[in-house]
């Protein structure tokens, strides 16, 4: 059987991936940020799953406004790098596992939860900068992907109780999977963030750090803030935020925390990475 | 817009919802063909001549030609595609953002090295000290 044994939160700012890539994360600015990723490589390493689901947002990549999802399934066996306007990312092609998402989008689509399904298509910073931020620079990404997209650019995004039930409902469909498979799942975006308007560079430590204590202690009451309240309070695009709890509702009901790292300014953003281990894990 | 949306308090923030979706669509369109490398550089070569591919308003194109960014928001533009724009010229999100905002680039640095614009006097537009425009 197939089993999550832990979750990821990362944001995923694409100035992350730009110092990776261009060897700049010993610079004064960028340190501070790399050096709290380190406990989670090792952590990670240590953990060796077989394959992560990562729930993440296009930004206007692979999906346009042609056509918009609200929640979406990779499901080929390869995801190449998204051209996302200044060439793609110098990093691995993504390894897929399909046979693990087929049969997720066939239990979802069953338990309810009406997936697109994506045979091809490029993954853009949403989920290669959670991989390298988790993973640092190998030649080939450690182990399968899953890409889940949510929209969050076309309001509205779904709600926060709606992602969590999705988690809920991919952590019954693992179960269900014959293969044993150690799989971990990653929450990414976020935290406050606000890159348009007048408003731009809205910061909110407080709200950030209640959220993050919310996730171990009281996930469900975190379900219930509004799509304002995220706006208004974590800014335009702290709306993210609502991916964290597709992960979070794949967990057990009790979790530890087993690592945290908060970092103020990463870009225009508060990045976190937040570690949650299920307390039944093997 | 049929009804108001409690969103619309927030103060110097254009949600991209169905009414600026309806009004974008072109817009941020155009900004997505800039993916393409020969498209940015057609774009490059002659901006006006690519801009009369898309079906863009008047004070669309004239927001993209003089890069009013703010200016792209309050006419259906998406930060995530206008900033594929900000690529083409070499700009980051955080040299925009700092457009955006009316501060010079070493203002912007600076607020955000020093935790970043704080959310007190800036969750409603009645609190805010300027008026602000971003219905």
């Amino acid at each position: 059987m197939a089993k999550i044994i832990a979750g990821i939160a990362a944001s995923h700012v694409p100035a992350i991936g730009v110092a990776i890539d261009r060897g700049m994360t010993g610079t004064p600015y960028w340190e501070p940020l790399f050096k709290g990723y380190e406990p989670a490589r090792e952590w990670l390493a240590k953990l060796a799953p077989d394959v992560a689901i990562i729930v993440y947002n296009d930004h206007a990549n692979a999906l346009s406004l042609e056509i918009i999802p609200t929640f979406l399934i990779g499901v080929a066996d390869k995801f190449p790098i998204a051209d996302e306007g200044f060439g793609p990312r110098p990093v691995p092609a993504v390894q897929g596992c399909a046979p693990l998402a087929w049969h997720l989008a066939e239990s979802l689509i069953l338990d309810e939860f009406d997936m697109t399904i994506a045979n091809e298509m490029p993954v853009d910073h949403g989920l290669t900068v959670p991989l390298s931020i988790t993973c640092g620079q190998p030649p080939a990404w450690p182990f399968r992907v899953i890409p889940l997209c949510v929209n969050v650019v076309q309001y509205p995004p779904p709600t926060g109780a709606r992602c969590f039930k999705l988690g809920q409902a991919i952590r019954r469909a693992v179960e269900k999977f014959d293969e044993d498979l150690r799989v971990v799942i990653y929450g990414t975006g976020g935290m406050s963030h606000q890159l348009q308007g007048e408003r731009a560079g809205l910061i909110n430590r407080e709200f950030d750090t209640a959220f993050l204590d919310g996730m171990t202690r009281d996930p469900m009451a975190l379900t219930k803030i509004t799509h304002t309240e995220y706006m208004r309070e974590a800014g335009s695009e702290g709306i993210e935020m609502v991916m964290w709890h597709v992960m979070r509702g794949a967990l057990d009901e009790n979790v530890t925390e087993i690592y945290r790292h908060y970092h103020v300014p990463a870009s225009n953003t508060a990045a976190a990475l937040l570690i949650l281990e299920n307390r039944t894990a093997e | 817009m049929s009804q108001p949306r409690d969103y619309e308090s927030i103060p110097g923030t254009y949600v991209y919802d169905s009414r600026r979706g309806r009004e974008g669509y072109a817009l941020n369109m155009f900004c997505m063909s800039l993916n393409k490398p020969e498209n940015r550089k057609s774009f490059k070569d002659n901006e006006s001549a690519y801009l009369d591919r898309f079906p863009l308003s008047a004070e669309q194109r004239r927001t993209v030609l003089q890069r009013d960014w703010l200016g792209m928001l309050k006419v259906g533009g998406n930060i995530y595609y206008t900033i594929k724009i900000a690529f083409c010229d070499g700009l980051t999100f955080q040299d925009v953002a700092g457009m955006m905002s009316g501060v010079s680039k070493q203002t912007y640095e600076q607020m955000m090295l020093a935790g970043g614009r704080s959310p007190d006097g800036n969750r409603y537009k009645d609190e805010r000290k300027t008026e602000q425009t971003s219905g």
